[in-house]
């Protein structure tokens, strides 16, 4: 087993504490292997960013993805910039409230889902990544539903569990609906 | 000072290499940091400034790397492990107090997430263009120790190795770390205290009316009295003799330096560390260090795949350079490919070992992100046709 996954969006959005969650659900919980790099510009806030996962059933030696079978796009920019790297017959998901798609490529597995007017609704658009980890279980299955929330009870601040689980369950919720 | 937490972490973690990096520190028994945050390294400094205070050591955020080097010098001198962490603007204005930590002994950990310069360059991205500076930064003669870790569990692993190393060889240790391993998340397994080695620190055990605070073991290195402890000490960077004092003569310059460079020339097979694949037999052979180790083991796979027997030699320890390892390799392979993040400084001390008996064919990169895997294949293919 070897799956690259590509996290993208803008800074802020915790799109780096996505892929964390992830790395941290298949090595720690699912006793896989796992290597997160990251991408960012000079500015904490709003500059384009990505995080490259790696999970593989062996040691990872090669730490960068070189042509991802998941990408997961929170922001136009990345979408417009990412979207054709995708491996074909990989799987697309995005935000559909921050992207704007045009023609879809035909050769891949697309989904969507509003995550970030799901987030407003639980109440804190903050955990809207937390929805697209939820809906990305549910869709790609790359890592077990229990590996994640551990995940997310370990890794999100003291005091804010509770939220974010409840915004992986809405994005798994969605997910499952929509399979 | 009240230990409220525990300062190592056992069990199993999903961590970026400046957190894995600030963990080895406290493992390694660290209790004073120092420090001017600096990106890539600024995790390595933000952790630390979260957990030394909750496991009886001190955290000082200085007004710039001068005062940072200096004041790890201090408290090291005062009975501290002690570090600091930085980048390449950082670490320039570290080179001439990383030179008084060599001439007064003085154990301690600089760590050196590199990024991609020259100037403040590319804060975010990687590079690897600071080794020679490692080696020849600070003003005159001397000997550094500098280790290359390539993953987060590394740089756990290697800063307790830096700082069982200084305090062996009593001289500032350097982990050349890079941005991406710095930045890269990897499980990284912390065992318990007990199985962790702690190399003490070289006590003196004579009277404090007969010590010589730089009169030399038998391993050319002088048993340390730390301050406080009723003992007379006289520190300074001016050449001195073995009580301290300064004597500005070319007897006692050979005398002191000579000792210094030697305490690390001829212990150079206990500090040096080589992780070597398949390099028996081979006719080319990767030599890398760090990041660029790691993105050469998927060329190199696939050169095996097309039939070319190549080896990868991952040079842990960049200094002291293993130089005999090398010469003797140079005898026995075709060539030797070094991919770096530089404009090839490591590989032309590589090509200096080999001595014309094998090709060196650096694959030289200006920073910003890692090798594409294609050049480095494409070097060792134009090496087996040589």
């Amino acid at each position: 087993m070897h799956k690259e996954i590509r996290f993208t969006g803008f800074g802020g959005q915790g799109i780096i504490k996505a892929g964390f969650i992830t790395g941290k659900a298949a090595c720690i919980y699912d006793d896989k292997h796992s290597t997160l790099t990251q991408s960012y510009g000079p500015e904490s806030r709003g500059g384009a960013c990505s995080a490259q996962l790696v999970i593989s059933s062996q040691p990872v030696t090669y730490p960068d993805i070189i042509e991802p079978d998941i990408f997961i796009s929170m922001s136009q920019e990345a979408y417009t910039k990412y979207k054709d790297n995708l491996k074909s017959g990989g799987v697309m998901l995005i935000d559909e409230d921050l992207v704007k798609t045009g023609k879809v490529r035909t050769d891949v597995k697309f989904a969507k889902i509003p995550a970030t007017s799901l987030a407003e609704n639980i109440g804190q658009k903050v955990v809207a990544n937390i929805v697209m980890l939820g809906f990305m279980t549910a869709v790609t299955k790359v890592v077990s539903k229990k590996a994640m929330t551990n995940a997310i009870k370990t890794s999100v601040p003291k005091g804010t569990e509770t939220i974010n689980l409840k915004a992986f369950e809405k994005g798994y919720e969605y997910g499952t609906k929509i399979l | 000072m009240l230990e409220v937490e525990k300062p190592v972490l056992t069990g199993s973690h999903f961590m970026n290499g400046d957190n894995a990096c600030a963990e080895g520190a406290l493992a390694a028994g660290c209790r004073f940091f120092a420090g001017y945050p600096i990106t890539p390294a600024t995790e390595v400094t933000e952790r630390m400034s979260e957990r030394l205070p909750l496991v009886g050591g001190v955290y000082i955020q200085m007004e710039d790397e001068i005062a940072s080097m200096i004041a790890i010098l201090g408290a090291s001198w005062a009975g501290k492990r002690s570090m600091t962490a930085t980048s390449g603007p950082g670490f320039s204005l570290m080179m001439e107090n990383m030179g008084l930590g060599i001439m007064i002994e003085t154990p301690c950990v600089l760590v050196n997430v590199q990024r991609g310069g020259p100037s403040t360059g590319l804060p975010t991205l990687v590079g690897q263009g600071d080794m020679m500076q490692a080696r020849w930064g600070s003003h005159g003669p001397y000997e550094i120790i500098a280790l290359c870790p390539s993953s987060p569990q590394e740089m756990f692993d290697l800063t307790i190795k830096a700082f069982n190393l200084s305090e062996e060889f009593r001289t500032p240790v350097l982990v050349m770390a890079d941005e991406v391993v710095g930045h890269m998340s990897e499980k990284v397994v912390i065992p318990s205290p007990e199985k962790i080695k702690i190399h003490p620190r070289l006590k003196t055990k004579e009277k404090p009316e007969k010590y010589l605070p730089f009169k030399p073991n038998k391993n050319l290195v002088p048993p340390m009295a730390n301050a406080g402890e009723g003992y007379h000490i006289h520190i300074t960077g001016l050449t001195h003799d073995e009580k301290g004092y300064p004597v500005i003569n070319a007897k006692t310059q050979q005398k002191l330096v000579k000792r210094l460079l030697d305490k690390i020339r001829l212990n150079r097979d206990k500090i040096i560390i080589l992780e070597e694949d398949n390099v028996e037999g081979a006719d080319v052979v990767v030599v890398s260090y760090g990041i660029s180790a790691r993105t050469a083991v998927l060329p190199i796979q696939q050169a095996r795949k097309e039939g070319t027997k190549v080896g990868l030699l991952r040079l842990v320890t960049v200094w002291p350079f293993p130089e005999e390892r090398i010469k003797a390799l140079a005898k026995k392979v075709k060539a030797i490919v070094v991919p770096e993040l530089n404009q090839g400084q490591i590989s032309l001390v590589v090509e200096r070992c080999a001595a014309g008996n094998a090709k060196v064919i650096s694959v030289p990169h200006m920073g910003g992100e890692t090798h594409d895997p294609k050049e480095i294949l494409a070097a060792i293919k134009q090496a087996v046709k040589k």
